[in-house]
């Protein structure tokens, strides 16, 4: 039942954040649940479809057709929105999907001055051409490192991972999602996925770690995995905490209208009284010229 | 009455008249073309006028060195969050003589004030080269899209804002020296509301450039990461900015010595002093808090790494001793010791700032970002416009030497003005 509220409130509170943006209005649901994405990592074979698909679908240029890279680690890029990597762990080969994990409380959105990023109503955080300037401040406060910056064109764009949100408009799945041949992927509402993964831990214990990635990390995020082995071997950060992001802004910008309300009363009352001293002093000042 | 009313005339048309080939008189070179520091500067800027036109034609990665990992680089780092910090003087100078009334610093309110102004107009400015999208800087501003949740939102407000308020603080001077009497005197009565509004504007975003980093938090070191960061940035910029105002000072009597008024050069030494012990103190509390953060965080046991020694230099090196040295100096006297203490006091906010934007910053990456050489000349480029347009103004206007006969009567007359209302007030309330 707790789950249950706070999925409601973070609904809620991911409603309240859309003003005054008309396609994402719409999405405004009264009861709006985020959707996501469960990756479990012990099915996917490596096959790099979701690539390919995402490059289709968003008109990205084609990754490689060469699976030696996977021999590095490869973050998601401004030409590649969602990439695999290949880990070594003491239970053999594992394959990661990685993208924008759609955080719940997503720090970029909160970071960004003109609402060029943007949590809509369905879950996915997009990102909007017209309004952005540029200054790059989401990729700052991304605990992710998520949105990429293209430096080398004069009218750059930032890329991430959208999770295909016209698709979803239109009641579809992600393409990676419904690309993915082993079912690594599965797409619904970001609670019964929990649901999915926690049932698929307890059935097999031996084969899941039991720990739900993203479930409670930064606050709790869209894109939930799933593993065998510690996230820490597969490339991911134990270290980024439960609370999320925009929570360490929020004491600062509380402050402000506080400081920016009694600062100027404070300090007319001490220039006021420095005048009164002041004129005490100023009948003899006048006499000596 | 009568005998005031006549000296202050509005300005007559023949003044207006005179007013344009005044302005063009004015606004030729002053003084020699050719010295060692126009022939440096001036080519440094056309180069950097050069490096813009390629960065803007094919976008920031042609001229710098900034990556998917390092999105904020020199130009943010130094130029923005350095530069801002160095500005403090103006909001802290102004709270001293026009909120608490300290006549003695009087002298050196104007150029304070036109030295934060103009930093606040390059550096903060040079966060514009620095936008990908500089052409939808307006969308925060007319208010179709309204970030309020982020804090650079904030500080871009701030410092637009705060530019509004350092120039009319600084307007009078303007006034002065377009022979203005009347809008003198109007802008003269708006000084200590801009003040107000000017010292509340700092205090949020010298503590706003620091809250910027807040999300940043698995990005920064542990050493330099606080949720106090932006209580660490306002109180470093108190002692930031009058350490600038001690060196800049220094400079300036050698360099505009013959325009310095007397009343300002037999003063030099005693302001100095008295500023040097309130950075001292300042750097007490900084200390104590820094302190406080590191205990409080259990951070100690970084320090004896790699990055835990930079800390300590930073720490040691460049806010504890100059500390001491500001301590000292203000018993023994030693003018000399004030100024290299200041020196090493905007050494150590330099390492601060660039420790917590680039040092500090994702120290773990196996690639560090390094500024190209073509970024560090722009951040020169911005620093010579801004000593040129420094220079220009007070090569014109009254701003170390005295103001005008006129205006320095009109001032006295206006606070006697005041004085006697404020008389009658009383006496008629008796």
């Amino acid at each position: 039942m707790d789950r249950r509220d706070a999925l409601k409130t973070m609904g809620l509170l991911g409603a309240s954040t859309l003003l005054g943006d008309s396609a994402a209005a719409e999405e405004r649901a009264s009861d709006a649940e985020f959707f996501g994405v469960l990756v479990d990592t012990t099915r996917c074979a490596g096959c790099r479809n979701c690539e390919f698909v995402c490059a289709e679908t968003n008109g990205l240029p084609d990754p490689p057709d060469d699976d030696s890279v996977l021999e590095q680690e490869r973050k998601p890029s401004v030409t590649q929105w969602s990439v695999v990597n290949r880990y070594e762990t003491d239970r053999g080969e594992v394959f990661v999907k990685r993208q924008c994990m759609h955080c719940n409380h997503p720090a970029c959105a909160s970071a960004c001055l003109t609402k060029a990023m943007l949590k809509t109503g369905r879950g996915p955080v997009i990102w909007r051409e017209s309004k952005c300037m540029g200054c790059r401040f989401c990729m700052i406060s991304c605990p992710f490192d998520i949105p990429k910056f293209e430096y080398n064109s004069p009218v750059p764009k930032i890329q991430k991972c959208r999770m295909c949100w016209e698709r979803l408009a239109e009641g579809e799945q992600p393409a990676c999602v419904e690309e993915c041949p082993e079912e690594a992927l599965t797409f619904g509402p970001r609670r019964e996925l929990l649901d999915i993964a926690r049932r698929r831990i307890y059935k097999s214990p031996d084969r899941y770690l039991n720990h739900i990635y993203g479930e409670h990390e930064t606050g709790g995020t869209g894109w939930l995995y799933l593993a065998a082995v510690s996230f820490e071997q597969l490339g991911f950060r134990a270290d980024l905490g439960t609370e999320p992001y925009p929570e360490l802004t929020k004491n600062f910008l509380y402050s402000v209208p506080v400081v920016f309300a009694l600062m100027p009363l404070f300090l007319l009352g001490v220039s006021g009284a420095t005048k009164r001293a002041d004129e005490s002093e100023g009948i003899p000042d006048e006499h000596h010229g | 009455m009568s005998i005031t009313a006549e000296k202050i005339v509005p300005i007559t048309k023949t003044d207006r008249e005179r007013l344009v080939p005044f302005l063009i008189r004015e606004l030729k070179p002053k003084g020699k073309l050719i010295t060692p520091f126009n022939l440096i500067s001036l080519p440094v800027i056309l180069l950097g006028l050069v490096l813009l036109v390629i960065r803007f034609a094919k976008g920031l990665g042609s001229i710098t060195n900034l990556s998917q990992e390092y999105p904020w680089g020199l130009w943010i780092g130094f130029d923005v969050i350095t530069g801002v910090a160095f500005a403090g003087g103006a909001y802290v100078i102004t709270f001293m003589v026009y909120v608490l009334g300290m006549k003695k610093y009087h002298p050196i309110a104007r150029v304070t004030i036109l030295n934060g102004f103009l930093a606040y107009v390059f550096y903060a400015g040079a966060l514009l080269l620095d936008l990908g999208r500089p052409w939808n800087v307006v969308n925060p501003i007319i208010g179709n899209s309204f970030g309020v949740s982020s804090v650079l939102f904030l500080v871009a407000w701030h410092f637009m804002l705060y530019m509004i308020a350092a120039f009319v603080e600084f307007s009078p001077a303007v006034a002065e020296w377009l022979g203005m009497r009347r809008l003198r005197r109007l802008l003269g009565s708006l000084t200590l509301g801009a003040v107000i509004v000017g010292i509340t504007l700092s205090m949020l975003h010298q503590s706003g450039l620091g809250a910027l980093y807040l999300m940043a938090k698995p990005k920064i070191h542990p050493l330099w990461y606080s949720e106090f960061i932006p209580i660490l940035f306002f109180v470093s910029s108190i002692f930031a900015g009058l350490s600038m105002v001690i060196f800049e000072g220094t400079l300036s009597q050698r360099v505009f010595g013959s325009q310095v008024s007397s009343e300002h050069h037999s003063s030099h030494d005693d302001i100095v002093r008295s500023l040097a012990k309130v950075c001292g103190y300042t750097m007490l509390v900084y200390m104590f808090l820094k302190e406080l953060d590191l205990v409080h965080g259990k951070e100690w046991t970084y320090l004896n790494t790699g990055m835990g020694h930079w800390y300590l230099v930073e720490t040691t090196g460049f806010v504890l001793i100059p500390c001491i040295m500001f301590l000292r100096c203000t018993a023994t006297g030693s003018i000399r010791m004030c100024r290299v203490a200041s020196i090493l006091t905007l050494i150590g906010i330099v390492l601060n700032r660039l420790n917590v934007s680039i040092i500090a910053f994702k120290w773990y990456e196996p690639v560090r970002y390094v500024p190209s050489w073509m970024e560090i000349e722009i951040t020169l480029a911005v620093i010579f416009a801004e000593i040129l347009a420094f220079r220009w103004i007070v090569n014109r206007m009254p701003v170390l030497r005295e103001p005008p006969a006129w205006a320095r009567e009109s001032h006295r007359l206006e606070r006697e003005d005041v004085r006697k209302e404020r008389v009658i007030w009383k006496s008629s309330s008796i």
